[in-house]
């Protein structure tokens, strides 16, 4: 009698923890849904107004006063341009600083310091970033309203990103292979440049990308320095026929990129303008979604190779 | 098929970063800059000279706004200043001290439309006053419902919708109706980008809001321009082309401007580009939904600009109900 009662108290109790399991999952499930379905049902209806105007003559035509004939030539090939730059300065600096906060640093209150304040840094907001270059880069140093400070400014933007991600990714690597490699008498720049550096590798790259991923979108920025809204040229090409080959007046060209083209479209009263809008914030977000998707090809290509 | 894609996206991403541009060296620069107002024609015209030129000047246009771009163009940063209003006494200054001279040039009107929903039946007309008593700062909170300012109306909800308070727009509006720049009720909705604003009208039969007429003239069929009654008139009249043109359509038309730095205008290629907007001015201001002056002032600004007529008209002081061909005869102050 009495342990059949407590089987029923039991399987009461089990009845009611699973309701709860349930009931949880439901709330999560939603919680998900709420963020996947609102970014869906947006993602869609830019796609409906959008993807009727893609085209060839929309990748390689200018901005125009014509809805029909302008194009995101000029915000394309600006955005692109700013993240090479971007790319060149946040890569460099990020990983070096990450390595040494990781690898060489005294463990000191400096460091701690220092620390906390990357870690704020990722989350101060953008136009902070903007208002800083626009004194900086643009004033004092020159630079001008230029493809140059924007991608420094971008470079500044994600720098903090690009550093976390480097240590979490040296982070990750086990003790023994430095261990290992110190006893065989490696100095520490060998242990970094023939372990550290390759094993992290596509841990560090995720959050270049992930990073990239953000600057492309940034508007706000890249506003505040100066970035023009028609410009119906393209910057100096890079290569070029006579000596010295290369060209580095892109740099100092102006420049606009692909969310102020959009944000412009988006203010015109003619509907079809809208339509545009649509249209280059669909291929904004392929763009977004193409450097996510690399990221993580990368990093799943990149772990292959490496046997510890 | 989805090989063929990639090829050619990155056959466009290469062509398009390393193709031979043209060698850049002497390439010459033409810098606009300034109001979102004016911006679509300065597009249009930067457009037009780039075709024109067949590539030898290029143009950028940027949109810091009105004030924004009076601040690049007394540093030296641009070459035209694009304005929604004329230059204030504090940019006179920010120029002068900077060595900046100008030649201030109409290039087109700029129309505030007062719309309302399409099934709003009791308004035919608005007077400035019942304007004025809708927007004015002692509405705030008081004045809530439409028999407030007009008893023949009905005692249904006034909403109100407007341009934001950085918007030239939205100075000059409380400015010909208020009476003071600026000075406005704040509790209405507000919105940088007239889109929204239209978008609320049009959801609104009890709605009420203004903005530039192009955005009227794209959404006809979602809104009802309202008549506007001029103070000491008893007509209504229509904002259209024609009435901004002749002047009867007031206080709600104003000239808009381009500056041209007495630098720039130096160079042959800025030169021939202010020529260019001036003399095209009245076929592209009205391709982008704005009224363009008549003949007889695009060719009074011509000459002003040729003679070098440098300073501004209102001496720092904006005004309501300028008269275009009497703002160019003035003598003007730097």
């Amino acid at each position: 009698m009495e342990a059949a009662r407590d089987l029923g108290a039991i399987r009461a109790l089990i009845a009611k923890h699973k309701r709860w399991d349930m009931i949880f999952g439901l709330c999560g499930l939603l919680a998900l849904m709420i963020g996947v379905l609102t970014f869906a049902a947006l993602f869609v209806d830019m796609a409906i107004d959008g993807i009727p105007r893609l085209n060839w003559d929309f990748f390689t035509s200018f901005p125009s006063r014509k809805p029909a004939q302008a194009g995101i030539l000029s915000a394309w090939v600006g955005s692109s341009l700013v993240m090479l730059v971007t790319a060149f300065f946040a890569v460099p600096l990020g990983v070096a600083a990450g390595i040494y906060l990781e690898e060489y640093a005294p463990k000191n209150w400096v460091t701690d310091v220092i620390e906390i304040n990357i870690t704020n840094l990722a989350g101060v907001p953008s136009i902070v970033y903007g208002l800083l270059a626009l004194g900086l880069f643009v004033y004092q140093f020159g630079f001008g309203q230029s493809v140059l400070s924007a991608g420094l400014t971008l470079a500044l933007l994600i720098l903090p990103v690009v550093i976390v991600a480097t240590r979490e990714a040296i982070r990750s690597i086990p003790q023994g292979i430095r261990e290992g490699a110190y006893a065989l008498g490696s100095t520490q720049w060998q242990v970094c440049k023939d372990h550290i550096i390759p094993y992290s590798m596509p841990g560090i790259l995720t959050g270049v990308i992930i990073g990239m991923a953000r600057a492309i979108g940034e508007t706000a920025p890249i506003i505040t320095i100066g970035a023009l809204t028609f410009i119906a040229f393209l910057p100096g090409a890079p290569l070029k026929a006579e000596p010295p080959f290369v060209s580095f007046e892109w740099l100092f060209s102006g420049f606009t990129v692909m969310p102020i083209q959009m944000f412009n479209w988006t203010s015109r009263p003619e509907a079809a303008f809208q339509q545009n809008a649509a249209a280059a914030g669909f291929v904004l977000v392929l763009m977004t979604l193409a450097m996510n998707g690399f990221a993580i090809w990368l990093r799943y290509s990149l772990r292959k190779k490496i046997k510890w | 098929m989805k090989g063929l894609r990639q090829l050619a996206v990155a056959g466009a991403v290469s062509a398009a970063v390393l193709a031979p541009v043209p060698a850049l060296a002497q390439s010459k620069i033409v810098k606009i800059d300034g109001s979102s107002t004016v911006y679509p024609i300065s597009e249009a015209v930067a457009e037009e000279f780039q075709k024109a030129k067949k590539g030898a000047v290029r143009v950028t246009v940027g949109i810091s706004g009105t004030g924004g771009g009076f601040k690049k163009f007394c540093r030296g940063e641009s070459d035209i200043s694009d304005a929604s209003r004329p230059i204030l006494e504090k940019e006179m200054k920010a120029c002068a001290e900077a060595g900046i001279r100008y030649v201030e040039l109409p290039v087109a009107f700029d129309a505030l439309t007062v719309v309302i929903h399409p099934k709003n039946s009791w308004v035919k007309e608005f007077k400035v006053e019942e304007l004025k008593k809708m927007w004015e700062p002692g509405a705030q909170g008081k004045v809530t419902t439409w028999n407030q300012v007009n008893p023949a109306w009905p005692k249904a909800p006034l909403k109100l919708f407007g341009p934001g308070a950085d918007s030239g727009t939205f100075d000059y509006f409380t400015d010909a109706i208020n009476g003071k720049e600026k000075a406005s009720r704040g509790d209405f909705t507000a919105s940088e980008d007239d889109n929204v604003l239209v978008q609320g009208v049009s959801r609104d039969v009890n709605a009420v809001g203004y903005f530039g007429m192009a955005y009227y003239v794209e959404n006809k069929d979602k809104l009802k321009a309202v008549p506007i009654v001029s103070k000491g008139s008893s007509k209504g009249v229509l904002p259209s082309l024609e009435t901004v043109m002749d002047g009867s359509y007031q206080p709600l038309a104003r000239p808009i401007f381009i500056y041209v730095s007495e630098k720039a205008m130096g160079r042959p290629e800025v030169k021939e580009l202010v020529e260019f907007y001036l003399k095209n001015a009245p076929k592209l201001t009205r391709e982008v939904g704005y009224v363009p002056l008549s003949q007889q002032h695009y060719s009074m600004a011509l000459k002003n600009f040729a003679s070098k007529k440098l300073g501004t008209g209102f001496g720092g002081k904006p005004e309501v109900g300028v008269k275009v061909e009497e703002l160019l005869a003035r003598a003007p102050k730097l």
